[in-house]
């Protein structure tokens, strides 16, 4: 295994305040174990800005309706809220229209939905969906479930030891037979960012639909679904400072249209009888039953509130400390990381020799430093590096040097507790 | 720092460096495999049992400290013990990690040292997976046993 190469410095932006910015997230206030929380697990979940508590707060004190249903003045209220939420996330990936952006309760359900709706009308036996050996589960087993209805096979594109994707492997994975292209923008596990308009690109050529999985890229990357030309593009509102159960499928229009829907019910319909239902508009059509209202106006606030601090300063402070993090670890004797990509993000997943990670985590949380270990949903990935899990520290807007400082001092206390 | 201390005792990390029974088991006439899914620990227990004792045990797989300890540890006190030993053992470690009341911990022997687990509840599954696999391979049940 190559050393880690140095991460090229990123010029702070004048004006990101992250000590600032901390203010906003009341739960960083605390201690656990007695020491100052360090919260470095952010690619699980990340923490909420009071906007956002706020947000989800203001609409069950004041206006808490059901949608799209109601002549009265709260149901407006809250269809407004809801629909200017989805009008934010059709700017924030810049769509065309807030018509390509359907609501789901994350990233595994919109990869679920597309795998359901776009699969059963377009892919047939003897047929290929390509993935890449760095997918989380959920870009894998809605792909092998649609694998096993249709008899159609996956095909997976190989990664170096650096976590980096072999591009020319990849493309002549691509061919005659390839019905979908599903990729993971940036790795959970490994933090790689994939070359995702490339990808794009090579695909579209040969008029095979791409579908992006977005949920690790959003909080860390500007993304441009019309930039990119991808089909589809998916993310979980929770990993973007937005509640749980709040999440985004963007979809080309055309693509949406020719779908069938995913599920029945209401809401999704414009009329019903025995005989025959007509469906509705897009995006409704795939939008079945009452929504997470409340996610969603939450999502839209979360949505603001990264625009606001700025996604390429945000950019630029992670980047800063993910090569902050990536110096100090390699100063420490035994810890190796996995996942050394030229281009990544935000992502720090390590292992200690004579030390498992589950134990790391043990200690590092008596030391108040929150991280994750396992295999992140990312089995294949663990099997490709030769290793049973890893410990992954994980950077969001708010996270400082000190943190770094922080997490370093636990690791050290570590080796000590193993004498390794 | 001290009730990590009391997790991680010196006995932990001995058996944690050099497990003992630690290889598989041509003869075996009882062998299952255990599976902790959150952290991927895996083990595989291999039992000689003849006349209702347990004549030989040993155990393969990778793991954390507290999981690779508790195997070796278990295989250690299982030698030679009768079949409905085992499994009084198991219940007796069983409520050690698990209750809230320091259970009437005789007969555990070493097996103690495992007690500062019952602190750190996210690591209870790591102390128990080698006897619930133990427990599987006694009842020939030959799916993986699965912590989750
Ligand atoms: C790359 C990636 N894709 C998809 C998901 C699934 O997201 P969710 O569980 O929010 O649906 C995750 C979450 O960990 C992820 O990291």
């Amino acid at each position: 295994m190559k050393m880690a190469e140095p991460v090229p410095l990123h010029k702070p932006v004048p004006g990101f305040d992250v000590y600032r910015l901390r203010e906003d997230f009341p739960i960083l206030r605390q201690r656990v174990h007695g020491k100052p929380l360090v919260y470095l697990d952010n690619a699980a979940t990340s923490q909420k800005p009071l906007a956002v508590i706020e947000a989800e707060d203001r609409y069950y004190r004041e206006y808490n309706s059901n949608i799209h249903r109601g002549v009265h003045t709260l149901s407006q209220q809250a269809t407004d809220a809801y629909e200017q939420a989805r009008a934010k996330a059709a700017r924030f990936l810049n769509a065309r229209s807030p018509k390509e952006i359907v609501f789901v309760r994350g990233a595994t359900e919109a990869i679920n939905l597309v795998a359901a709706a776009f699969g059963r009308a377009r892919v047939k036996e003897g047929d290929e969906i390509v993935l890449t050996a760095m997918e989380h589960h959920s870009n894998i087993v809605p792909w092998q479930m649609l694998c096993e209805q249709t008899g159609a096979r996956l095909r997976v594109a190989s990664i170096n030891d650096d976590g980096e994707l072999l591009f020319e492997e990849y493309k002549k994975l691509i061919g005659p037979r390839t019905k979908m292209v599903a990729v993971v923008h940036v790795s959970n596990a490994l933090g790689s960012i994939n070359p995702v308009k490339e990808i794009v690109r090579y695909a579209r050529e040969r008029e095979v639909p791409v579908l992006v999985d977005g949920a690790q890229a959003v909080p860390h990357v500007k993304v441009d679904v019309q930039d990119l030309d991808c089909d589809f593009y998916v993310f979980s509102g929770h990993k973007i400072y937005g509640p749980t159960g709040s999440g985004v499928l963007y979809g080309r229009e055309a693509l949406l249209k020719a779908m069938p829907p995913y599920q029945g019910g209401g809401d999704m319909i414009l009329t019903v009888s025995f005989e025959k239902t007509t469906y509705n508009e897009l995006p409704y059509k795939f939008e079945a039953g009452t929504p997470n209202i409340a996610g969603g106006i939450g999502l839209g606030a979360a949505l603001d509130y990264v625009t606001a601090a700025g996604l390429d300063a945000i950019a630029a402070h992670e980047h800063e400390l993910l090569a902050y993090a990536t110096a100090a670890v390699s100063e420490v004797s035994g810890l190796r990381l996995i996942g050394t990509a030229k281009e990544k993000a935000s992502i720090l997943s390590f292992v200690m020799e004579g030390v498992h990670p589950h134990d790391i985590g043990t200690i590092l949380d008596h030391e108040g430093v929150a991280i994750r270990t396992g295999h992140h949903c990312a089995m294949p990935v663990m099997d490709r590096f030769h290793v049973p899990a890893t410990a992954r520290a994980s950077f969001a807007l708010y996270n400082t040097k000190e943190d770094v400082d922080a997490l370093m001092a636990a690791v050290r206390t570590a080796k000590e507790v193993f004498g390794v | 720092m001290s009730d990590l201390r009391e997790l991680y005792q010196e006995v932990i990390f001995d058996h944690n460096r050099k497990p003992r029974n630690f290889h598989g088991m041509a003869n075996a006439n009882h062998a299952a495999e255990g599976y902790n899914p959150l952290c991927g620990d895996k083990v595989k227990i291999y039992l000689k049992v003849d006349n209702g004792v347990i004549g030989d045990v040993s155990f393969e797989g990778s793991g954390c400290a507290i999981s690779t300890a508790s195997a070796s540890l278990m295989t250690e006190t299982l030698k030679g013990r009768t079949l409905l030993e085992a499994e009084k053992l198991f219940e007796t470690f069983h409520t050690m990690v698990t209750g809230p009341e320091v259970a009437h911990l005789e007969n555990l022997g070493k097996l103690e040292v495992l007690c500062g687990v019952r602190e750190f509840p996210a690591r209870v599954k790591c102390a128990t997976l080698a006897w619930h696999t133990l427990h599987a391979a006694l009842h020939d049940d030959h799916h993986t046993v699965s912590t989750e």
